[in-house]
């Protein structure tokens, strides 16, 4: 039977959902993540194949944005050198609140293989990461699935209350 | 506060053969060689050196003669300056030894012309005659710090321009100076952020087992400062009950496809 012809007084009535005003935000927040686009390095690779049709972020509702001041996560995908330090720093300030930040491969989370004096021994030294992703590169699919977690993380936070600083200063 | 370390690596001088020391490699007179003609191009100009290697012509010359060796070399048909860089001879020899590469369509063959620029000593800018080398001469004061006399633009190309020290001396360590370790710290917070934000840690496979604020504890994450949950969340990516409108998948309830769809 189509659906419009299904007669809801006669039947049970409409179907009523009961939740939260905080998990509606928060699950609409959650599934509206869009991205800036940050890629650096080799793992920008993945990234882009994470966005492409197979993997398809669009259906999580992930959208890559080039603008920071348009986005909610930034995805932090390659080797961030003592240089660039600075304009990642500058990007990140410009996110609107709430923001939150994957920090993707090892280059990423720890310098990685590059124990050198021009790479930044991981983005935690100047920005707050809520999800760290290892590999090298990782899989599109890990990638989708610390959007996930994120999501789920995000999903357990209360909107209304005022966000403690993550880390750093 | 934690206890200042100051270690200034930038001035100990590392150099040192440690490596296999290869054998040299053969060297051949230039006049035995086709290269003959190429020399003596440099007719009247002091060749402190000049031999055959791997098919390559090498030719020492004076430091001031370097604009034009390369000025009769290009005329002879050397068309292409495809690298300049150095080689960090400042224990041995107290300076750095400079090679340009150089590339000829016309007679299809490579040559090489050195000249030995000591520490304090300005090089002639070769800018006027090959296009390359602007960039390259940039690379070569940031990274060996010779300083390039007639240059436009001479100034940090690779690392930041308040960069201290120059990376591909044998002198500077491969981690980076004290400088180095607290650039981006200095730099985005200031210096006073030191002590709370801490050195870099070196060792990727380093793990703090009594740091229990900075892992991520998948299914048991709190906010920053805040004690983690004693019981762990259900290890399923689907909240228990389910997201609103979002209907819940049943783990038994599957069925295993026979053949792909
Ligand atoms: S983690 Fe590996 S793949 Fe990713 S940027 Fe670093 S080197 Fe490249």
């Amino acid at each position: 039977m189509a659906l419009h012809k299904v007669d809801y007084a006669k039947e049970n009535g409409l179907p009523i959902v009961l939740t939260t005003v905080d998990k509606l935000i928060q699950w609409g927040r959650s599934n509206s993540l869009w991205a800036v686009s940050y890629g650096l390095a080799c793992c920008a690779i993945e990234m882009m194949a994470t966005g492409a049709g197979r993997f398809d972020f669009d259906r999580f509702g992930t959208i890559f944005r080039a603008s920071a001041k348009h986005a909610e996560v930034m995805i932090v995908a390659g080797t961030l050198t003592k240089k660039h330090a600075e304009f990642t720093r500058r990007i990140y300030d410009s996110m609107p609140e709430p923001k939150w930040v994957i920090s993707m491969g090892s280059c990423a989370n720890t310098g990685g293989m590059f124990n050198t004096y021009s790479t930044v021994q991981g983005v935690d030294r100047i920005i707050p990461v809520d999800i760290y992703l290892p590999g090298c590169a990782p899989r599109p699919e890990t990638l989708q699935y610390a959007l996930m977690i994120l999501q789920k993380k995000i999903r357990k936070e209360i909107p209304r209350r005022k966000q403690k600083a993550k880390r750093l200063v | 506060m934690r206890k200042k370390l100051i270690k200034d690596t930038s001035t100990k001088n590392y150099y040192e053969d440690r490596f296999y020391v290869p054998l040299e490699s053969k060297k051949i007179d230039v006049n035995e060689t086709i290269f003959k003609d190429d020399l003596a191009s440099l007719d009247d100009m002091k060749i402190i050196k000049s031999y055959v290697e791997y098919d390559q012509m090498v030719v020492f010359i004076e430091k001031n003669d370097n604009l034009k060796a390369l000025e009769k070399l290009r005329d002879y048909g050397y068309e292409i300056l495809t690298e300049i860089s150095g080689v960090d001879f400042i224990e041995k020899k107290g300076g750095i030894e400079v090679f340009y590469q150089l590339l000829s369509i016309k007679h299809k063959r490579r040559a090489r012309v050195k000249c030995f620029v000591k520490q304090g000593e300005f090089l002639q800018s070769v800018t006027a005659l090959y296009k390359s080398a602007d960039w390259a001469e940039r690379e070569l004061y940031d990274m060996f710090g010779v300083w390039i006399e007639g240059h436009s633009k001479l100034k940090r190309i690779l690392m930041p321009d308040d960069w201290y020290g120059y990376p591909l001396l044998k002198s500077y360590p491969l981690q980076g100076d004290e400088h180095a370790k607290w650039y981006e710290v200095d730099k985005i917070f200031g210096r006073e952020y030191r002590d709370e934000i801490g050195e870099e840690n070196r060792d990727s496979a380093k793990v703090d087992s009594k740091d229990t604020f900075n892992f991520s504890r998948l299914y048991h994450e709190a906010e920053y400062g805040a004690k983690p949950p004693k019981e762990p969340y259900l290890q399923e990516y689907q909240e228990e009950g389910g997201v609103p409108l979002v209907k819940k998948v049943k783990r038994d309830k599957f069925k295993i496809l026979k053949k792909r769809r």
